[in-house]
């Protein structure tokens, strides 16, 4: 009843590795012409698609192709021509493999771009290039620099509309980088482009020549983001253990998880945290098969040479450099609930595989996100408001700054009566 | 230190392991939702990985319209036995006996919308908290916005415009009594990488998705198979073509594509040239703009 799998595998593609990036732009700013055009052009629209929203482009007497309508899938959303929520699109060209966190211009906006900057290598920050550096941007930036994003693509769009001139593109740069220098974002790159024409998108532009960089899919493609992860400080939060119960297999414990930094080997000495019962690594199995080694992000079984008590929410951690246990923790928060922020209120905390009681001890301050200003007589945290927290957890985390590690520096904040996930946090 | 690069698909594995991992430590009753299809098939092989060496530790739960295709069937058993797995087959003949759910009325009524029931009654059986499926966000545009962790309320509704956020690895699973969870492991895959993964694990898949001679019937542009559930509309009338399936769902709105695709290989370099989406062929996303949103509203996968 069964065909035999064919040995065929495709060395190339098996080869090609993953860039995560997320969009960040005010409305009509071309983003989603800029998101359409990186799909159109790499071929990763279908005719099927393309023929649904050219239907629906001209059932809703619209002239331009609206290119928008393949990232806005809901019902609502079509209705009222607003992006609700994060989407994500995927798309491959022969070197890499790309997956768009495509984030909405407008309201709830700092909330989905902090969720989708959260998993991103890199951010498109889109400017209008007849505004130039306006509120918006200086917004999205502070964002990607709070999230950690290590890469950012400054897309100057619209280049068409200010006749291609350097001039205006220098100026742009200029001012942003003068912004840029109170943030803390490693990689900037400029590119002049215009999404609805496709110069410098896809193609060099012949109108720009003026222009000595990449294009914005080759930057794209070649962004080294290798040093991205940390294989410096060993991290391996304890998902579940893995106990079959069989004959076969009868005295097997393995820990299962997914490396949060660092690199493991069999022999090494580990340290269990937070109880610090001590073993050695005896042997590590990943999903093809027994590793050498593990290292971020890998999701692999550890079985250790002694029987000491380790279960989900702790962490293995290697002796040399330890990782903070602590239950006090300042954090920089973003607030995602129209319920606002309780002054020592309680809340479930859910960080690396650990869920604890905690309680907000202080609220330091609020950052204008506009201006970057901290509030500190404002005090009072609402949905989409991002501030500095002091918070007291029931039981230990096994912690590190979030700009050390993205894994075991961020935490989500929970509602204990709604269930709901009401902040975003990164510890300082 | 450069060498601690991961491709992209293993970047996937590792990523839908960790998701599994977390269910089966986050929640007490989950089921693996299983179809047949090439989907789920990559969806049992991740389990078997994930909790390797024990065996995949909850069941595979099958919702079974009638209205499948043979060759599917047999194979879920055959994977069931082979993986030591314990396999809960739910009809959704059963509902409509029972009153239930009303079949549908036309030349080729469809039970792809009543299988929502069925999962329903079948979730609320076996008391399932979370359900995991092989539905991947760039399958269908109301799946662009689908969670790796979707909560449903106690009457299995899902709710777009209030989803929780998703940061980093962190997964909310929190939820009341009745209420349940819709977990999608495969999320960030494409039909490339699920193809892909088949042949890199040498998996094997139901004999339809290669070329074989079938008699179908063209209605609006889709192959529908000849079948017992299918009432030939004036003009209409059976052909034998060289097809295979792109996607294995109901032989009722699933439609076949002329293919001579005979192997995997074959098989990868068409869908890498494929014009159509891979739901270009599924008759019941065409019936509106937001087929699929409306029916994941109320429940289905």
């Amino acid at each position: 009843m069964t065909a035999p799998a064919h040995q065929h595998t495709d060395q190339h593609y098996l080869a090609m590795d993953l860039l995560r990036f997320t969009t960040a732009g005010s409305v009509d700013d071309g983003k989603s012409t800029l998101i359409g055009r990186l799909l159109y052009d790499s071929k990763s629209i279908f005719e099927d698609q393309l023929d649904a929203i050219e239907r629906a482009t001209e059932q809703r007497g619209e002239e331009h192709l609206n290119l928008s309508l393949l990232t806005d899938g809901l019902r609502a959303e079509r209705e009222q021509g607003i992006t609700i929520d994060v989407a994500y699109r995927y798309f491959a060209t022969p070197r890499r493999k790309f997956i768009v966190a495509d984030t909405p211009g407008h309201i709830q906006y700092t909330r989905n771009m902090v969720t989708g900057a959260s998993t991103a290598n890199l951010a498109i920050i889109l400017i209008d290039a007849r505004k130039g550096v306006i509120e918006q941007t200086c917004r999205h930036s502070f964002i990607a620099s709070l999230l950690r994003i290590p890469h950012v693509v400054v897309c100057v769009n619209k280049m068409d509309l200010v006749d291609f001139s350097e001039a205006r593109f220098n100026e742009i740069v200029a001012a942003y980088t003068e912004f840029a220098s109170r943030l803390e974002i490693p990689d900037i790159k400029f590119i002049p482009i215009s999404a609805l024409h496709g110069d410098n998108v896809v193609d060099r532009s012949d109108r720009m020549s003026w222009y000595q960089g990449s294009p914005l899919l080759y930057t794209l493609e070649t962004v080294y983001i290798g040093s991205d992860v940390n294989h410096i400080d060993a991290r391996f939060p304890v998902q579940t253990v893995i106990r079959p119960n069989n004959d076969e297999h009868h005295d097997f414990r393995g820990f299962a998880g997914r490396v949060a930094g660092g690199v493991f080997k069999p022999g090494d000495a580990v340290v269990s945290q937070p109880s610090g019962l001590t073993s050695r690594i005896k042997s590590i199995h990943g999903p093809s098969g027994d590793l050498q080694e593990a290292f971020a992000p890998m999701s692999v079984v550890m079985t250790l040479e002694d029987e000491i008590d380790v279960s989900r929410g702790d962490t293995i951690t290697k002796a040399n450099n330890p990782p903070n246990v602590t239950q006090d923790v300042e954090a920089m928060i973003c607030w995602f609930s129209e319920k606002k922020l309780v002054p020592n209120g309680k809340y479930i905390i859910r960080h690396t595989t650990r869920e604890a009681k905690s309680v907000i001890k202080a609220v330091r301050y609020k950052v204008n996100i506009n201006t970057l200003h901290k509030a500190e007589g404002d005090l009072d945290i609402g949905m989409n408001d991002i501030g500095r927290i002091q918070l007291r957890t029931a039981v230990p985390l096994i912690a590190d700054a979030y700009q050390r590690n993205r894994s075991t520096g961020s935490f989500i904040l929970i509602d204990e009566f709604t269930n709901a996930t009401v902040a975003a946090g990164m510890i300082l | 230190m450069s060498s601690y690069n991961l491709t992209h698909l293993a970047q996937l594995e590792h990523e839908a392991i960790f998701i599994m991992r977390e269910v089966a430590a986050q929640f007490e009753r989950p089921a693996l939702l299983f179809s047949g299809g090439k989907d789920s098939i990559v969806m049992v092989r991740l389990a078997q990985k994930a909790f390797a060496p024990a065996k995949i530790p909850f069941p595979l739960v099958h919702i079974d319209t009638g209205h499948n295709f043979e060759e599917t069937i047999q194979f879920r058993d055959w994977l069931a036995k082979d993986t030591g797995s314990r396999l809960v087959v739910r009809y959704v003949a059963d509902s409509i006996k029972a009153g239930r759910a009303q079949e549908e009325k036309g030349p080729n009524p469809s039970r792809n919308g009543l299988q929502t029931i069925t999962l329903l009654d079948t979730i609320e059986e076996f008391k399932y908290d979370a359900c995991l499926g092989g539905a991947r966000r760039d399958e269908e545009k109301a799946r662009a916005k689908e969670r790796f962790f979707s909560h449903r309320d106690e009457f299995g509704q899902w709710d777009p415009k209030n989803q929780r956020p998703e940061l980093w690895n962190l997964f909310n699973g929190r939820k009341n009594i009745g209420e349940h969870f819709r977990v999608f492991p495969l999320s960030n895959w494409t039909e490339m990488d699920v193809w892909q993964y088949i042949a890199r694990e040498k998996l094997d898949i139901p004999s339809i998705y290669f070329t074989h001679q079938r008699e179908v019937v063209n209605r609006n542009g889709v192959l529908l198979a000849k079948s017992p559930f299918i009432t030939l509309l004036e003009g209409e009338k059976y052909e034998t073509r060289t097809v295979r399936y792109r996607t294995v769902g109901d032989s009722t709105c699933t439609g076949a594509v002329e293919s001579d695709a005979a192997d995997l290989g074959a098989v990868i370099q068409e869908v890498a040239s494929a014009r159509q989406t891979e739901r270009g062929t599924r008759a019941d996303d065409k019936r509106s703009e937001t087929a699929m949103e409306d029916r994941k509203k109320a429940g289905y996968f």
